[in-house]
C-alpha cells in the first residue's frame, strides 16, 4: 500500500493538506477562513467579479494574482453575453470543488487518475426569478453531476472517491443546505 | 475526608468491571453511583429496546453467559438485572452524586453530595448520559413537541400526528419504526449513517465483525480516530431481523435529507440524501467483501438503498409534523470534572482511556481502546487494560516515593 501511494501522482500535495488538518485540529482559530470577492456593475446585466485576497491561517493572504470573472446573460435574454450567467458559475464552482476533492482523495487513497471529466446540469424553472408564479422558487429544482473517470481502481473504489468528495465538498454542502446570508447597502 | 486508592465513578457495567478487577488486584476502592446500579439502563432506555450485541458477546470480568439463549438479545430490564447481580461483590455507594473532581497533591479530591473522598487515582465510568441536539434545534417553533431519544420511552409520549425523527442511527431507525407502527406517520431526516444487515451468511453480523477482527481493532490502529469516535451508531436492532432505510420505507416511513435548517415555520432538509445512501451502501459492501475474503466465497448482497424523491422543506403550519424526536447522539456529561484535559473542540483528552493527567482514567466511551468499546461487550477487555495501566501508575508512584525517601535518608 505504501509503495503504491509513493508511485502515484495526481499532483496533489497530500502531506501539506494533512499537515494543515493537523495544525487546525490543534488550533481551530488557524482554520477560520474568510473568502472574499468584489463585484462591480459594468453595464446592463454585465458585472465583473474579482478575487484576490482572503483571510486564513490566522493572517491576511493573497492569491498569486488577481482573477476576474465576467457575469452576464446570453443574447437570448436580450443581454450582451459578456460572460457566463451567475447560475452557470455556480455549476462551475460545484464541478471545481468536487473534482478537486476527487483528485485529493485519490492521492490519499493511492489511486492514480488518468482522466476525470464531469458534466454538471441544473434544472431551473424561470417562472420563479421572473415573478411569473409565486409558488415557484428562484433556485434550481435539481442538479445532476455525471462523472467519467479513468483511474487505476475498481468501479466501486472510483464510486467511493466521488461519494467521499461530495461528503467533503464545501460547494456541495452550500447547495444542499441552507446558509445564512446578510446583505447590507450603503448609498453614496 | 475519606481516603481510598481508587474512586470509580459510575456503577454501570464498565465501572463494575473495573471494580471487579481492582478487587482482584487488592486495590482498595469505592464505586460512586449517582442513582442505583445501572441507572442509565433504568432511566434512559425506551421500553422496547434490546441490546445490539447477542448474549454470548456480553462477557464481563468473572461473568460469562451460560443461559439457554446465547444468540438472544437482552432487554433493558434484563441488563439491569444482570448488572445488579454483578454489582453484589463491589463496594458501591449508591445515591452519591459526584459534584467535582479536582487534582489534589498526590491524586484527586472527589467531592460528592455525601462528603468528599481523597483518591490517588480516579476511573471515570460515568456513561453517555447527555442527549445532544444540533444547533438548529433551538430554532424549532413552540407548539411542536420535542423529545430526545434518551428521554423516549414509548409512542404515547408524543401527540397523534406526524413525527420527524432526526437521525438514522440505531436509535433513530428503531424509534422511527415503532412510531410509524403506532399510527404516527414518520419522516426520517437522514444524514450520514452506517447500514448493516443483522445476519450475513447465516450468522450474526456482529459475530462476523468480531471474527474478522473489526470489533477488536485498536484505537491506535484506527485510520481516523476522531471520525470513528463520532460515527452514528450502527443501524441495527436487537433481534434476528434487519432494519434499514429500505425496510422502513416498506413500512411507510418517508425519508428526507439531514435537517439543515429551520427558518420560521419551515424545516429545511438537505439535498444530500442520495450521497449519504451511496456512502452507506459502499461501506456496507466493503464490509461484506472483507467478510467474504476471510470466509471464502461470496454471500448475498443487500438491495441498494432506494432513494426516494425526498422533500426539501416541511412547513410546520400544514400540521403534518406534530412532534420531533432527536436521535442525534449521546455524550458523556463530565461537567463536574475539573481537570484541565480538554482539547480545542472541548472533548476530553485521553489516549485509549488514559488521561494525560496522571492517575485519571476513562471507561465506557466510544472506541475507547477498540471498536468493541462502544458496546457492553467491550467493557471487559477495556477494564483489564485500564486497571493494568492504573496499577502501573501506582507502582511507579510507589517507586518514586521510595527513591525520594532513600535520598532524604
Amino acid at each position: 500500500m505504501t509503495e503504491t501511494t509513493a508511485t502515484i501522482d495526481n499532483g496533489v500535495n497530500v502531506e501539506a493538506l494533512l499537515g494543515a488538518r493537523g495544525a487546525i485540529t490543534e488550533d481551530p482559530a488557524f482554520g477560520q477562513f474568510t473568502w472574499r470577492a468584489t463585484n462591480s456593475w459594468v453595464n446592463g446585466t454585465h458585472s465583473r467579479g474579482e478575487v484576490e485576497r482572503f483571510y486564513g491561517f490566522s493572517d491576511e493572504q493573497a492569491h498569486s494574482k488577481k482573477f476576474t470573472f465576467d457575469a452576464d446573460h446570453p443574447l437570448q435574454f436580450a443581454a450582451e453575453d459578456h460572460g457566463a450567467t451567475p447560475v452557470e458559475i455556480v455549476l462551475v464552482a460545484l464541478g471545481g470543488c468536487l473534482t478537486g476533492g476527487v483528485a485529493s482523495i485519490a492521492q490519499q487513497r493511492g489511486i492514480q487518475l488518468r482522466s476525470v471529466t464531469a458534466t454538471i446540469e441544473a434544472d431551473h424553472d424561470l417562472r420563479g426569478i421572473l415573478g411569473a408564479d409565486p409558488d415557484v422558487p428562484n433556485r434550481f429544482s435539481a442538479v445532476r453531476v455525471d462523472y467519467t473517470i479513468d483511474a487505476d481502481a475498481s468501479p466501486e473504489d472510483v464510486q467511493a472517491l466521488v461519494a467521499q468528495s461530495q461528503k467533503r465538498s464545501a460547494v456541495f454542502d452550500l447547495l444542499t443546505n441552507p446558509t445564512a446570508v446578510t446583505v447590507k447597502v450603503a448609498s453614496i | 475526608m475519606q481516603s481510598v486508592t481508587t474512586v470509580v465513578i459510575g456503577a454501570g457495567h464498565s465501572g463494575l468491571a473495573a471494580s471487579r478487577l481492582l478487587a482482584e488486584q487488592a486495590i482498595d476502592h469505592v464505586v460512586l453511583e449517582r442513582g442505583e446500579v445501572a441507572t442509565s439502563w433504568r432511566t434512559q432506555r425506551w421500553d422496547s429496546l434490546r441490546l445490539l450485541t447477542p448474549n454470548w458477546m456480553n462477557q464481563l470480568p468473572g461473568l460469562s453467559y451460560d443461559g439457554p439463549d446465547p444468540d438472544g438479545f437482552l432487554t433493558a430490564p434484563e441488563v439491569v438485572e444482570l448488572v445488579s447481580g454483578y454489582a453484589a461483590l463491589s463496594p458501591v455507594l449508591t445515591g452519591t452524586t459526584v459534584t467535582s473532581v479536582q487534582p489534589d497533591g498526590v491524586g484527586f479530591r472527589v467531592a460528592t453530595d455525601g462528603g468528599a473522598w481523597s483518591a490517588r487515582t480516579v476511573v471515570v465510568a460515568a456513561g453517555l448520559t447527555r442527549g445532544v441536539v444540533p444547533p438548529v434545534a433551538s430554532a424549532l417553533p413552540g407548539g411542536i413537541t420535542s423529545l430526545h431519544a434518551i428521554d423516549y420511552k414509548r409512542p404515547d409520549q408524543l401527540p397523534e400526528g406526524g413525527v420527524l425523527v432526526v437521525g438514522a442511527s440505531s436509535s433513530g431507525v428503531q424509534i422511527a419504526e415503532e412510531l410509524q407502527a403506532s399510527g404516527r406517520p414518520v419522516t426520517l431526516a437522514t444524514g450520514e449513517h452506517v447500514r448493516l444487515p443483522r445476519r450475513y451468511r447465516d450468522r450474526d453480523i456482529l459475530g462476523w465483525m468480531d471474527t474478522v477482527g473489526i470489533l477488536g481493532e485498536r484505537w491506535d490502529e484506527v485510520d481516523d480516530l476522531v471520525r470513528a469516535r463520532s460515527l452514528p451508531s450502527l443501524q441495527l436492532i436487537g433481534g434476528d431481523r434487519t432494519i434499514d432505510l429500505n425496510s422502513l420505507q416498506d413500512q411507510g416511513v418517508r425519508l428526507a435529507g439531514r435537517l439543515g435548517g429551520i427558518q420560521g415555520d419551515v424545516l429545511q432538509l438537505a439535498g444530500s440524501l442520495p450521497n449519504v445512501c451511496t456512502l452507506a451502501d459502499l461501506k456496507l459492501n466493503r464490509l461484506l467483501a472483507t467478510i467474504d475474503a476471510f470466509a471464502g466465497g461470496t454471500g448475498e448482497r443487500s438491495e441498494p438503498t432506494r432513494v426516494p424523491d425526498a422533500p426539501l422543506t416541511l412547513d410546520l403550519r400544514s400540521g403534518e409534523i406534530r412532534s420531533v424526536v432527536w436521535a442525534t447522539g449521546i455524550k458523556p456529561d463530565l461537567s463536574w470534572l475539573d481537570v484541565p484535559t480538554y482539547d480545542a473542540s472541548g472533548r476530553v483528552k485521553h489516549d485509549g482511556g488514559v488521561s494525560p493527567w496522571p492517575g485519571l482514567y476513562f471507561l465506557g466511551l466510544p472506541v475507547l481502546r477498540r471498536r468493541r468499546s462502544t458496546y457492553l461487550a467491550g467493557a471487559a477487555a477495556d477494564a483489564i487494560d485500564i486497571v493494568a495501566e492504573l496499577r502501573g501508575h501506582l507502582a511507579r508512584r510507589a517507586t518514586e516515593r521510595w527513591s525520594v525517601a532513600q535520598r532524604s535518608a
